[in-house]
């Protein structure tokens, strides 16, 4: 057989592989052991050495153009395979995937959260108290005494008359002056308790209480701290207002207002200068300290900061409404 | 309080509209809570005469009258009210009037008669929810003029919430006091005669309690006439202010009230024994309110009393017995004056709360009694005639309140405000509030008048300064403080980190009220005793909770009667264990809980449907453990709890003290809740999950780790929990780590036993381990297994 004709065979046989066997086959025939070209080089050994290097260069390059074209096709016949394999492994990546829905944090200890942060912030402890009190931290203490009219106005739920649910989170600024000499800076979050049940009273909501004392703290402190503190709550320029309130344990007291998005005053929190009376009751001297304290309500500012129409819906539990924070 | 803006502008009338004066009392502390026109809106209602009335031919219950409204033309007018007779003087709404709810009087024809025209009522008007036949207006009310502009309709009855401490306001004189101060404008009263008397009855008054009431001065008026009405000017007033026209008497007593603030009280005479005296009651005495419901008096009480009974609460309510009725000809007029400590909570305490025991609890002016005795005679003798007597004065001149002298210094006034205001603006401030101010050198000496009971310190006084000053005309400053590094434990946890580990978890956080249904509760702890609210809201929320399981409880049913069927909740929160020895008799103790209930996931392509079961909840705890850092500490034990299924709970220790539950709710309490599914709940102290060990780095091994994998089998009451310890013993500081990897019951494993495949990792940090070295440690392994636990190896 001439060279020509091998080349022609092999270069076809090529071609025509369908895949990496049959290339594999293809090669074996013709550059295997004893395949077609090795055969040739075999008999090499007989020619006289003229000819045996003219005829060996044909059929080196001959061998050469055949292994070319196997590895060609070698490489044609895997980028095939992979690209069908590619193919092949195809998924839908819009499926969804596997995981456990995450929860939420109730809207109420989100608010929470937000207050401690922004109060941490600027050094302020975040106390915690026990909710059945005494009325000795509930009221004495916080210059309520018995009869004092403002605790008709608290709606107390009372286990006796020296046991309570506490209605508010002062008691824990008491506990914690009891314990602790200024300067003092606390928040207080936590449960309290008024008997009342309507549409906009829950017998049970959260207080965020904050406490300052120090040497000269003041009223222009109080109402720097709170009015950036409702800035930030709110994340816009709101119009803050303070107007003047009566609170036992405070000395000015006054409530602070937010202009809401209808364009009336609405009532956030109150606040006032420790009254002098509760100083003394815990051994701090007020002339030589002073302090502000203020107290908020957090269902109020949950409502105003996300749209929630019904102060109820915080204690139903209702799954549908508590996935909204997320 | 509620009160009439025309009323309040006869004493003070400041050139700003009703709007900038409510605006005004609001900043100022006296904090307006609504504004409400006095009448409807309405024209072309005029004053007008009955000047002819007769029977309608055509119809029982109508007249046919004629009205003058001073006009040439006399007015035809069907008419259906009652009262309507010759020469009353009425409200007429002529053709073309617009009542309120837009309605167009038009000529029309009743019954066949002419009718131009509508007498009007007063809820016609909008003056009043309802009203009895039509407005009988003064027989000296001019005709043809416009009733708006007659009865000063022009008017908005102010609601202002008053705080506690300013008593001094709950009257038109108060609230003008405080407008004229706001404004710079002096307050004009109204003038009014002393009533000189023309008769010498009188009562003796005795103070047995003088501390209790200091002041009181009692007046005898003969020969009312009762059968007269109160005029139209009174009752408006009255009702302007939110007050219901009762009689002549009543409504003087409560014009007075209104006007200073003061309250009084009126009795019969004729029933009146002997002298009055003021003293308390005697424990168990006895007296009928005004309201007809008898009371029995605690000795507290102070009383007004005859020779013979008590007569009246002293400045709480009046007696049934004592009080004036129509028929009552002379009467006993009280104004006294009683300490706001001998009232105060002595109303709340029979459940009541009057208009009087509001004022005197809270303070009312000790120098006012004989103002408000002189005008209150006076307008009584006007309205209702008689002849009074000398006023009999009882007073104990040490037991009035004193009024308090205060020393304020500049250097108080600047370090709580923060803000300097001028020593003459100060002043000016304090003197326009009716306070007597001397400058003394580096501050002022204060004298307060009697009706300021709150003004008692001079941080008081720093208040009224920075009121009238305006709280939005001090600047607001950022607060100064040492920037003082606080203590930051790294041990001790946020329980927010825990909230968090939740959430990721796929909880939802609930919120549930610390009181709970006492039914609930008693059916997941039947023998535990919770405290319970005295006065609770309603029954199903009068028990304080046992633990969080309750609450959680309750909100997967009203989850689950909402349709949905996969519920994760957490709560964290208190719980309140009563015990005679913590505080108070309860131990308020921080918890961690929640409840799993249906399927493990939410339906999903490529996650098989299954319900979550115990040991997904155990994981979620495990894993709120493990961020202590300390989960080794922690052991999980066989337990039981009341509310729990008895094969299916875990007690969690730390270092031997029990710290919480895992289990599945008790089948029994399911069925009785009505829970739908399986619900598993798990409940951990706060106290012993809130510290984390502090991590002590080891160093790495530099040789290989080697696993060898072992099947054992041991019977099914064997707890993994004890083999683990005892492959731990074994292995002390060869042994990595160990890995439960499969537990089989079933084919090829007795009846009664289970295998367990156990994965060991060996790895030593001296040396690598050769195979005979670790040989040796699973022989070992296998051994003791073997005594302690019966175990063999599987095949």
């Amino acid at each position: 057989m001439n060279l020509t004709a091998i080349l022609d065979n092999a270069l076809q046989a090529v071609a025509a592989a369908p895949d990496i066997a049959a290339l594999d086959e293809v090669r074996v025939t013709f550059m295997g052991k004893k395949g077609s070209i090795t055969e040739l080089l075999k008999s090499l050994g007989a020619m006289d050495p003229e000819q045996r290097k003219l005829a060996g260069q044909h059929i080196n390059e001959l061998k050469q153009q055949v292994q070319d074209a196997l590895n060609q096709k070698r490489d044609q016949l895997q980028q095939a395979q992979l690209a069908s394999k590619l193919a092949q492994e195809q998924i839908d990546v819009t499926l969804p995937g596997r995981k456990l829905d995450d929860g939420g944090l109730h809207p109420v200890t989100r608010t929470i959260a937000r207050i401690e942060s922004f109060f941490t912030e600027l050094g302020f402890e975040v106390k915690h108290g026990p909710e059945i009190e005494d009325d000795f931290h509930n009221f004495d203490a916080l210059n309520i005494p018995e009869h004092h009219p403002a605790r008709a106005d608290h709606d107390t739920f009372y286990f006796n008359p020296k046991l309570m649910l506490r209605t508010q989170t002062s008691g824990v600024q008491i506990r914690t002056m009891e314990q602790q000499q200024p300067p003092l800076r606390i928040i207080s979050p936590g449960r309290v308790y008024r008997n009342d049940y309507d549409q906009t009273h829950t017998p049970m909501f959260h207080q965020v209480e904050g406490l300052m004392v120090d040497k000269n703290v003041s009223f222009t402190e109080l109402k720097g701290i709170l009015h950036d503190f409702l800035q930030n709550f709110f994340e816009e320029d709101l119009q803050v207002r303070f107007r003047p309130s009566f609170f036992p344990f405070t000395e000015p007291s006054a409530e602070v207002d937010v202009m809401g998005k209808n364009g009336k005053w609405l009532e956030v929190l109150g606040c006032g200068m420790v009254h002098p009376n509760v100083l003394r009751s815990v051994g701090i001297d007020p002339e030589v300290y002073s302090g502000f304290a203020f107290g908020m309500g957090v269902e109020r500012l949950t409502m105003l900061r996300y749209g929630v129409t019904d102060l109820r819906s915080f204690f139903e539990n209702d799954l549908r409404f508590l996935k909204q924070f997320r | 309080m509620k009160f009439s803006e025309m009323w309040l502008r006869q004493w003070v009338n400041p050139a700003i509209d009703t709007a900038a004066l409510s605006e005004q009392l609001s900043m100022a502390g006296l904090e307006v809570d609504g504004i409400e026109p006095v009448a409807g809106v309405f024209s072309g209602v005029v004053v007008g005469e009955v000047v002819a009335c007769g029977p309608h031919p055509d119809a029982d219950k109508l007249q046919i009258t004629q009205v003058n409204i001073g006009q040439p033309e006399l007015l035809d007018i069907v008419c259906g009210a009652k009262n309507c007779r010759l020469g009353l003087k009425v409200a007429v709404a002529t053709v073309g009037a617009v009542l309120p709810g837009d309605f167009v009087i038009k000529k029309a024809k009743l019954r066949g008669q002419p009718s131009n025209g509508m007498l009007c009522s007063f809820s016609e008007l909008g003056m009043a929810d309802d009203s009895e036949g039509i407005m009988e207006l003064p027989a000296d009310a001019p005709l043809g003029i416009d009733i708006r502009q007659y009865l000063e309709l022009d008017d908005y009855t102010i609601e202002v919430d008053l705080t506690p401490n300013r008593a001094d306001c709950l009257g038109i004189k108060g609230l003008a006091r405080e407008v004229g101060v706001l404004n710079k404008l002096s307050v004009c009263q109204p003038e009014f005669q002393a009533v000189t008397p023309t008769i010498t009855e009188q009562k003796n008054i005795t103070l047995s309690a003088a501390e209790a009431c200091p002041r009181y001065l009692g007046r005898v008026i003969k020969d009312v006439d009762l059968s007269r009405s109160s005029p139209l000017w009174l009752t408006e007033k009255l009702r302007r202010c939110g007050v219901r026209s009762i009689d002549p008497v009543v409504d003087v007593t409560n014009y007075v009230l209104l006007e200073l603030g003061h309250p009084m009280h009126a009795f019969d005479l004729d029933r009146l024994a002997g002298d009055i005296e003021v003293r308390f009651a005697r424990d168990g005495e006895k007296l009928v309110l005004l309201d007809e419901t008898e009371v029995v008096l605690k000795a507290n009480t102070l009383l007004i009393a005859d020779s013979e009974n008590a007569l009246a609460m002293a400045g709480i309510f009046g007696g049934l017995h004592s009080g004036v009725t129509s028929k009552t000809k002379d009467i006993f007029l009280e104004s006294a004056f009683f300490s706001p400590l001998a009232i105060a909570g002595k109303a709340r305490q029979y459940g009541l709360h009057t208009d009087a025991s509001h004022r005197y609890e809270r303070g009312v002016d000790p120098e006012l009694q004989r103002t408000a005795m002189e005008r209150a005679t006076a307008l009584l003798l006007q309205i209702v005639g008689g002849k009074a007597g000398p006023i009999v004065e009882a007073v104990a001149p040490e037991h009035l309140p004193k009024s308090a002298k205060i020393d304020l210094t500049e250097a108080k006034l600047l370090r709580l405000l923060g803000h300097p205001i001028a020593k003459a603006e100060v002043t000016d401030i304090l003197s326009r509030l009716g306070l007597a101010v001397t400058q003394i050198d580096g501050g002022w000496h204060v004298s307060v008048p009697g009706y300021r009971f709150d003004i008692g310190i001079s941080e008081d006084l720093i208040e009224e300064i920075a009121r009238v000053y305006g709280y939005n005309n001090i600047p607001n400053v950022a607060p100064q403080a040492a920037l003082s590094m606080r203590k930051f434990s790294e041990a001790e946890l946020n329980v927010q980190r825990m909230r968090e580990l939740l959430v990721d978890r796929g909880y939802q956080e609930a919120i549930t009220y610390s009181f709970v249904d006492p039914k609930v509760q008693h059916t997941l702890f039947p023998q535990q005793q919770a405290l319970v609210l005295p006065n609770p809201i309603s029954a199903d929320m009068s028990a304080m909770r046992l633990n969080l399981w309750p609450g959680l409880l309750q909100a997967v049913q009203h989850n689950q009667n909402r349709q949905q069927s996969r519920i994760r909740l957490f709560e964290y929160g208190l719980k309140f264990i009563p015990d005679a020895a913590a505080e108070g008799g309860v131990r308020q103790v921080a918890v961690i809980g929640g409840v799993v209930v249906g399927s493990f996931s939410n339906e999903h392509w490529a996650i098989a449907e299954r319900a979550a079961d115990f040991f997904d909840v155990k994981g979620d705890v495990e894993a709120l453990l493990s961020v202590t850092s300390a989960g080794a500490e922690f052991a999980f034990e066989r337990g039981e709890h009341c509310a729990l299924h008895p094969g299916q709970t875990a007690r969690i220790r730390r270092a031997g003290n029990v710290v919480g539950y895992v289990g599945a709710l008790h089948p029994e309490a399911e069925r009785k809740l009505g829970i739908k599914g399986k619900a598993y709940l798990f409940e951990l102290e706060l106290a012993a999950v809130g510290q984390r060990a502090i991590v002590e780095a080891e160093e790495l091994s530099k040789y290989p780790a080697n696993r060898r994998d072992l099947a054992i089998v041991v019977k099914t009451d064997v707890r993994f929990a004890d083999i683990t310890a005892s492959i731990k013993k074994v292995g002390v500081n060869q042994l990595v780590d160990l890995k439960l990897f499969d537990v089989y019951t079933g084919q090829g494993v007795a009846d009664g036993y289970k295998s367990l495949a156990i994965a060991l990792t060996l790895q030593d940090k001296t040396r690598t381990l050769e195979d005979k070295d670790i040989q040796v440690v699973v022989n070992q392994v296998v051994n003791v297994l073997k005594d302690e636990f019966d175990a063999t190896l599987r095949d």
